[in-house]
């Protein structure tokens, strides 16, 4: 397996386990709260769904020519990791709070509990509905990452094992434990992901426009690093500016008593 | 009808763009300006490496603003 390759599964099993995680949260409070049936069909229905998704796109993707599907692919995966990127690092700065599965856990807990039931067909509609909707758009995000990573990398198939292999993983964990994962490090793996992403997205866009990187594939390495760097300085001012700033703000409340 | 497609697109530029469309068009910029330049032959790649950079630390920047004058009013 290249480099390449490796870096494509890492990068797909990553965004499938923080997604896969937070789909969890609320197919677990819906099964707990509406009876496992409807949820898990819901569940079940959002993943085939996806699968389809990437079944349909993946050819139909393929068959551009490789500098234009580097152009389009790679601006849109760099353009959606900067997105990861600035909310891991906003997260890690103290600037946005942190997703907390527990708190998020008990909301959805306390709606899936007050809604009224509605069986049809022997199902109950609220807890498919909301099961389906929680993978689906989570999921989503994954199938864009498999879809776009996977095409420019030639190996969707590839792609869609990490992201596989995560969704089984995070399954396994939450059968086992009965509670949503809150000890996951998902703003850690956000941050990979979304410097994972950044570094391809440049790299692609700027292949696709007729530009050759300095040291060919390897820049790559180059390129993370950089933004890894940049990254880690971004955090630290930020913390530094979010203490500064709560240092003035206590002192201006204790000015006041 | 016309809302449905309303929220369709809603839907794909929030997923795409999401909370700051200034990186969405500083990226797009840099592409074009890097397209430019390949077509005269100047390989310059660090463009984009350049504004990715500038573009991620100006949305940090107005976020932390944002924040600011959101906690002191």
């Amino acid at each position: 397996m290249t480099t390449g390759m490796a870096i494509l599964v890492l990068t797909a099993f990553l965004a499938s386990a923080v997604e896969a995680v937070e789909a969890l949260t609320v197919v677990l409070a819906v099964g707990i709260t509406r009876g496992w049936r409807s949820s898990l069909i819901g569940a079940g229905t959002a993943t085939l769904a996806l699968a389809g998704v990437i079944a349909a796109l993946g050819p139909a993707l393929s068959l551009m020519p490789i500098d234009i599907l580097r152009v389009i692919v790679g601006t849109l995966l760099l353009v959606f990791g900067l997105q990861w990127l600035r909310k891991a690092i906003l997260r890690a700065g103290r600037y946005k709070a942190f997703r907390d599965e527990v708190v998020l856990y008990r909301a959805e807990l306390a709606k899936a509990q007050a809604a009224g039931t509605t069986i049809r067909a022997g199902m109950d509609w609220y807890a498919f509905t909301l099961a389906f909707k929680g993978v689906f758009l989570e999921g989503l995000e994954v199938a864009f990452i498999v879809l776009a990573f996977g095409t420019s990398q030639g190996s969707i198939p590839l792609a869609a094992l990490g992201a596989g292999i995560a969704l089984v993983l995070v399954v396994a964990v939450a059968a086992l434990v009965h509670q949503p994962l809150s000890r996951v490090p998902e703003n850690t793996m956000k941050f990979v992901v979304g410097l994972m992403l950044a570094t391809f997205g440049i790299f692609w866009s700027v292949e696709g426009t007729g530009m050759a990187w300095p040291g060919a594939d390897v820049a790559l390495l180059g390129i993370l690093a950089f933004l890894t760097l940049v990254s880690l300085g971004l955090v630290a001012v930020l913390r530094r500016m979010y203490e500064r700033q709560a240092l003035i703000a206590a002192n201006a409340a204790s000015m006041g008593e | 009808m016309m809302m449905y497609l309303k929220n369709f697109l809603l839907f794909w530029y929030d997923f795409i763009v999401g909370d700051d469309w200034m990186i969405a068009a500083g990226v797009v910029m840099a592409l074009v300006l890097s397209a430019a330049l390949a077509r005269r032959g100047l390989n310059a790649w660090w463009v984009m490496l350049v504004t990715v950079v500038v573009m991620l630390a100006a949305s940090l920047w107005r976020e932390t603003r944002r924040s600011r004058s959101r906690s002191s009013a």
